[in-house]
């Protein structure tokens, strides 16, 4: 017999409500709702990612903004060469520009995933205050960097005229969009679930509560947490590359210390180690910003005084303080 | 037991020194464990004996002296090379993943002896030989009951026991224990001293330890720190009958 949680239960009506309010938003001609939708999703993305480093190996890092912009810059680098007809390289062998969405996606994880591996294996070495400090300038390093790279607009931005392809679909058709980041999210979703549960998992939550542990039974900390970091830079980056063909516009603000300051908020208010703590917090985000963003340029000080809230009374998130604290696994 | 001069050492320390500013932690330590022995290791509190297993262990390194463990250096390895070299340490204070239940811990130490921690998809509490490997160190401890217990709810004692069950679920070559008996009262050492007794057979211990009526039950040998020296080191009567040992450590005791 399967026996559910309150927790399960709970992520299973965030799920049908991912996928009724967009459905309600179509039939109704709605699409600016489906649009936010579509954001909130991407965003839940990025903070899953983020949430593998953050809450299961306890990596409070500040400059997730970073494999969210490359996963962005990877979408406007390939697209803007594709729209343009012009090689991304010619020497030493040709490689053109693209507006296939699968490709795009996978230059965006691997590179990503490239960049994340560097920062961590740098960073790691490092822990508490150290490590934020480090990660944020690794953050804004990238965010100057491309202010001042004027090949792909610089401070400007730059703009694709047309949305990627995915093959099947019409992706300028805002529900099919909001789809397949929809199908996006629940896939990593899953492979979160997994990732927490798995030999690896087991190791990186213990590597959190008691380093020396972990050591002393022959697993070398370090190497897990980098290995968390890797897998969560992917995935941000995938988020920043959908979160691009949502804009059709990447901008250097994909890096600011801003963009990983609010993936974290978000994280926390949902809550923390909780899988789908990133859904919930991604979604009163942007609940948040177009309710009161429209009364009030300020909007963000509600967010943070809830961000107090929570971290002052919740510990785990609005999850923890729906469903209680995690059962332990078994 | 076989003659400790005929076999070699299952792990040994060459001239460890180690230095904390002006405080000399460890000088010129020389110790060995041969097969089957429990070697204790006792002396006054801030004698060193911590740092001593850290530098055996691989936490601290030390500033001269090796570390030998079945005959191959290990000073330059860290902490998690040696534990896959068959070193089982358990720590003065419980290090444990108090979140966790009490199987996932124990788990934890059979996937660092699988050597495979870096698998990704099924689950590690499905997997067969992991989960059979803790079960079975946490029913040789009697923790068998609160395996899925959260680690956070468990006694001191209990703590205690699972801290050793860890350590046994790595099948090491060698145990480097520090003070497990600590804060167990007299019900749990009896029991912890029974067990420690039986489990010699399979590696040896290196026991630091305070209980001095464990210490005299258990150990084939004992060496006494004081001052980050070892003052003596030999059989219990010999250490009994040492004037130096009394006036240095066993004086206020006996
Ligand atoms: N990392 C350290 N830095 C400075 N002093 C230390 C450090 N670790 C231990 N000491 C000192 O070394 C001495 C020995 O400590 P320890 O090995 O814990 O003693 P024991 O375990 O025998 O009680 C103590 O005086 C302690 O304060
Ligand atoms: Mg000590």
């Amino acid at each position: 017999m399967i026996t559910m949680t309150r927790e399960t239960l709970f992520n299973l009506a965030m799920m049908a409500a991912l996928i009724l309010f967009p459905l309600w938003a179509w039939l109704a001609d709605e699409p600016f709702m489906i649009t936010l939708a579509t954001k909130a999703v991407i965003l839940a993305l990025a903070g899953v990612g983020l949430n593998i480093a953050l809450g299961l190996g306890g990596l409070v890092s500040l400059g997730h903004a970073a494999f969210f912009g490359i996963g962005g810059y990877a979408m406007g680098i390939l697209a803007s060469h594709a729209q343009n007809y012009t090689p991304l390289i010619e020497t030493p062998f040709l490689i053109e520009g693209t507006k296939s969405m699968p490709v795009i996606w996978l230059v965006a994880v691997i590179c990503s995933g490239l960049a994340a591996l560097a920062i961590g294996a740098l960073s790691l070495r490092t822990s508490g205050v150290y490590f934020i400090m480090i990660t944020l300038a690794f953050g804004q390093m990238l965010f100057f960097f491309t202010i001042s790279w004027p090949a792909y607009g610089g401070e400007d931005g730059l703009s694709i005229y047309v949305r990627n392809g995915f093959p099947g679909l019409n992706t300028l058709d805002p529900i099919q969009f909001y789809g397949i980041c929809f199908a996006l999210l629940a896939l990593v979703l899953f492979f979160a679930a997994r990732l927490a549960r798995s030999p690896f998992g087991l190791a990186l939550n213990a590597a959190r509560q008691t380093a020396e542990r972990v050591e002393t039974v022959g697993i070398s900390p370090y190497k897990l947490r980098l290995t968390a970091f890797v897998v969560s830079g992917m995935i941000t980056g995938l988020a920043g590359a959908l979160f691009a063909d949502l804009n059709r516009f990447i901008s250097p603000t994909m890096f600011s210390w801003q963009t990983s300051g609010e993936i974290m908020i978000f994280v926390i208010i949902g809550g923390v180690a909780r899988l789908f703590g990133p859904v919930v917090g991604a979604v009163i985000f942007i609940a948040l910003e177009h309710l009161l963003g429209g009364l009030s340029d300020y909007w963000h000080i509600y967010l943070g005084v809830l961000l107090l809230l929570i971290v002052l009374f919740a510990r785990g998130g609005v999850i923890g303080t729906l469903t209680g604290r995690e059962v332990a696994h078994d | 037991m076989t003659d400790p001069m005929m076999t070699d050492p299952v792990l040994e320390t060459r001239g460890i020194s180690k230095t904390f500013g002006a405080l000399q932690a460890s000088k010129d330590i020389s110790l060995t464990l041969m097969p089957g022995e429990i070697h204790a290791l006792i002396g006054p509190n801030g004698a060193g004996k911590s740092t001593l297993i850290k530098q055996i262990a691989g936490g601290l390194r030390p500033d001269a002296g090796q570390v030998f463990l079945q005959g191959r250096e290990v000073t330059g390895l860290d902490t998690p090379a040696r534990a896959r070299l068959g070193l089982g340490r358990t720590f003065q204070i419980s290090a444990l993943a108090m979140e966790d239940t009490v199987l996932q811990n124990a788990v934890l130490g059979a996937l660092g002896a699988s050597g495979r921690p870096f698998r990704f998809w099924r689950a590690a509490l499905g997997d067969k030989d992991l989960r059979a490997r803790a079960q079975d160190a946490l029913e040789r401890v009697g923790l068998q009951e609160h395996a899925a217990t959260r680690t956070a709810e468990l006694s001191h004692g209990q703590r205690r026991q699972l801290e050793v069950a860890v350590a046994l679920t790595l099948r090491p070559k060698a145990f480097v224990m520090d003070e497990p008996m600590a804060g167990l009262g007299t019900g749990g050492s009896l029991r912890l001293t029974g067990f420690l007794d039986g489990l010699r057979a399979e590696a040896p211990i290196l026991l630091v330890e305070h209980d001095m009526d464990a210490v005299f039950a258990l150990a084939d040998r004992i060496s006494v720190l004081v001052y980050g020296e070892v003052i003596a080191t030999g059989t219990v009567e010999e250490i009994r009958a040492n004037p130096d040992v009394r006036s240095a450590y066993l004086g206020d005791e006996a």
